[in-house]
């Protein structure tokens, strides 16, 4: 029987040690910094990085900017060397692991106009053809051009118009919006 | 301890000879059979629904306005979906079915709680329906290998902990005296995944950062925890066991698990090489990723020393050329981790496609057709039927082995050209995109060939399973269940 104990207590303990090493400790070490801070996080960001969760942007597109000399993160404008306090503690986390698009740590302050987010969101070929991001039509509503008197429609490129009618962003698609507009890391840290 | 080292070394693997009392190998399989071809057929049936959610995920990322108007069907959650359903249906339930079968045999001791397990999994399936419609409407959790809700987890946790527990009975009533290291394998893998899955599922990780922590610690742990031992537990099993010959070290094979168990654990940083976390705890992460070169060498050399001289029967026997396939890429795909988790070459390939080509060389090349290696192998023997095709399996290889190399090559070499061109400031982003697009294709038609191979697979179970003509012996499933909880 001493090698069944051998064999269980190496295995547990070989697992707890690590476990602590990079799930407990890394709490202790970052929380303290993170925590203290109140965040003042409106509704319409909260409810955007739901959305952003929701569609799984996550899978294309990091939100961490590595520091300068390390990769070209930062020569391509993507802010500075993203730290703990830059994500709010918004969860789930989106640090991201993929590139497929650009970093979005920085979005905000790259595009800070709501349109290009709307059309980027309602059809990315009409803004760049290249591009290879999913359409997401569901966070707009197509209607009359004649409805909603007031509000108007996204600025299609001839290709995507469709006529007669107009595309207007939902509460989902604002609040989106919203969420990628707050992204900003040129500032130090967070307000 | 020693004692039992220097015996087993000279021992062959699962001798025949027969003391009072222990079951004849045959009346193990027969009592293993339905609770096995339970875990391995769910399995596949994950596999099917995976594969087809693979081959949505890959066409989309080349052609992006194709299903563009189904929310459900949008590349964010089919993507996910696709590895939920790979990692905790088909490699989790398939292994799972095949690590039991092993120890079985190993230990001389018929499954134990086989009534429950199959409970177990009924409602890990029905887990699995539920975070599958959850996660394409929407409700995904939103964490990287952990996209199903915690509940889902949760159910998958508590049927796992089942059978770690019909794992540890049969430690505790075994027929023989040394534990080969098959056994090693499949008991830490039955205790670190529950383990796992459950501190991956505590509330405590509530800071992004810390989560992100948690996420990648879990995530690589899952391979290297679950999905590791259990092959490693194949390949240790059938590689002797098919050639008739005892491994080649005992002392490598010592060597080989306890350098696994002390560095794989401390892996998972090393995914967030140059992010928003403490240096020192990502440079922890990479001297444990350099160090995993030990057991992975160690190992190689064991498997390798085995087979040396016998490589006829590597063609010839549809489990070995499945099994050292798999073992091969093993070795390959954990040194490549160890060399892409150096800070240089992580600068280069982090956020690229050749990430993603290396995460498929570890659960297809190496899981994926470590588990079918084992399917070959241990189906007949618990059904007591023959392969409806030679022929067939051996296109099954060639499609699914032909199809995950045409994918590495694919990625990984356009993988470092984008990674190159993402740290040169003066590439504009669009090229890094349109670099890639020509080899995403390649990736949709080796995709194709490898569901191609997903599909003989299925019809040689199905033929296996289902015999027109044949009269089952008793035909109700209920009748079976209640058989396997009075036995």
């Amino acid at each position: 029987m001493m090698r069944n104990t051998i064999l269980l207590f190496g295995i547990i303990a070989t697992f707890a040690i690590a476990m602590f090493g990079l799930t407990i400790l890394p709490k202790m070490f970052i929380d303290e910094g993170v925590k203290e801070p109140t965040y003042f996080t409106p509704f319409e960001v909260t409810e955007g990085h739901r959305i952003f969760v929701r569609e799984g942007c996550i899978y294309c597109h990091s939100k961490q900017v590595r520091a300068e000399g390390f990769g070209a993160d930062f020569e391509r404008g993507w802010g500075r060397a993203s730290v703990a306090t830059d994500y709010r503690n918004l969860l789930p986390h989106n640090l991201g692991t993929m590139r497929t698009g650009p970093d979005l740590a920085n979005i905000g302050a790259r595009q800070p106009g709501r349109d290009w987010h709307y059309l980027n969101l309602y059809q990315p070929r009409a803004i760049n053809e290249h591009s290879i991001m999913p359409p997401f039509p569901w966070l707009f509503e197509v209607v009359s051009e004649d409805a909603r008197p007031g509000r108007e429609g996204l600025r299609l490129p001839e290709a995507y118009r469709i006529p007669g009618m107009k595309v207007l962003p939902t509460d989902e698609a604002r609040y989106l919006v919203t969420y990628l507009i707050s992204l900003d890391q040129q500032i130090a840290g967070v307000d | 301890m020693r004692t039992n080292l220097t015996k087993e070394k000279r021992k062959p693997v699962d001798p025949g000879s027969k003391q009072p009392n222990t079951l004849s190998v045959s009346e193990l399989d027969r009592k293993a059979r339905f609770v096995v071809m339970f875990l391995i057929l769910s399995g596949m049936f994950w596999l099917l629904f995976g594969t087809l959610l693979a081959l949505v995920a890959s066409l989309k990322m080349h052609l992006p306005d194709w299903l563009g108007t189904a929310g459900w069907l949008t590349f964010g959650r089919v993507r996910p979906l696709h590895l939920n359903t790979m990692v905790y249906g088909w490699a989790s339930l398939t292994g799972a079915g095949v690590a039991l079968w092993m120890l079985s045999r190993l230990l001389k001791v018929p499954i134990m709680l086989r009534g429950y397990i199959i409970i177990a999994g009924v409602i890990w399936n029905i887990g699995l329906l539920l975070g599958s419609i959850q996660i394409l409407a929407g409700f995904s959790r939103g964490i990287e290998w952990l996209e199903f809700p915690v509940s889902t987890m949760v159910a998958i946790v508590l049927c796992v902990i089942i059978m770690s527990a019909s794992v540890l009975l049969m430690l505790i009533t075994r027929r023989v005296k040394q534990l080969y290291v098959s056994v090693w394998y499949i008991i830490a893998a039955f205790l670190w995944f529950p383990l796992l899955g459950l501190v991956s599922s505590l509330p405590i990780f509530d800071t992004p950062t810390v989560q992100a922590g948690m996420n990648w610690w879990y995530a690589h742990n899952a391979l290297g925890l679950w999905f590791t031992p259990v092959g490693l537990a194949a390949a240790y099993y059938f590689i002797p066991k098919v050639l008739g010959r005892p491994i080649y070290s005992y002392g490598l094979s010592l060597l080989g698990f306890w350098a696994l168990a002390l560095f794989y654990n401390w892996n998972g940083f090393h995914h967030l090489i140059g992010g928003p976390v403490p240096t020192w705890f990502v440079t922890i992460s990479i001297s444990a990723s350099v160090m995993m070169v030990i057991p992975v060498v160690v190992v190689a050399v064991n498997h390798h020393m085995t087979v040396v001289g016998s490589f006829r029967a590597v063609i010839n026997s549809p489990t070995l050329r499945f099994v050292v396939f798999a073992a091969m890429s093993y070795t390959f795909v954990s040194l490549q981790g160890a060399a892409q988790a150096l800070r240089s070459a992580n600068e280069v390939i982090h956020f690229t496609h050749f990430v993603v080509a290396h995460a498929h060389i570890g659960m297809y090349a190496f899981v994926t057709m470590m588990l079918f290696g084992a399917c070959y192998y241990i189906i007949p023997r618990i059904t007591m039927r023959e392969w409806h095709s030679k022929g067939l399996i051996k296109w099954h290889f060639w499609l699914t082995a032909l199809g995950i190399i045409i994918y590495t090559v694919a990625l990984q070499g356009i993988g470092v050209f984008q990674g190159f061109a993402m740290i040169d400031p003066d590439v504009p982003f669009t090229d890094t995109v349109t670099m890639t697009i020509p080899y995403l294709a390649a990736r949709s038609v080796s995709g194709v060939l490898m569901t191609a191979g997903h599909l003989i697979f299925a019809w040689l179970m199905f033929r296996m399973v289902y015999r027109p003509g044949e009269q089952p012996a008793s035909p109700l499933i209920w009748n079976k269940i209640r058989e396997e909880f009075a036995s």
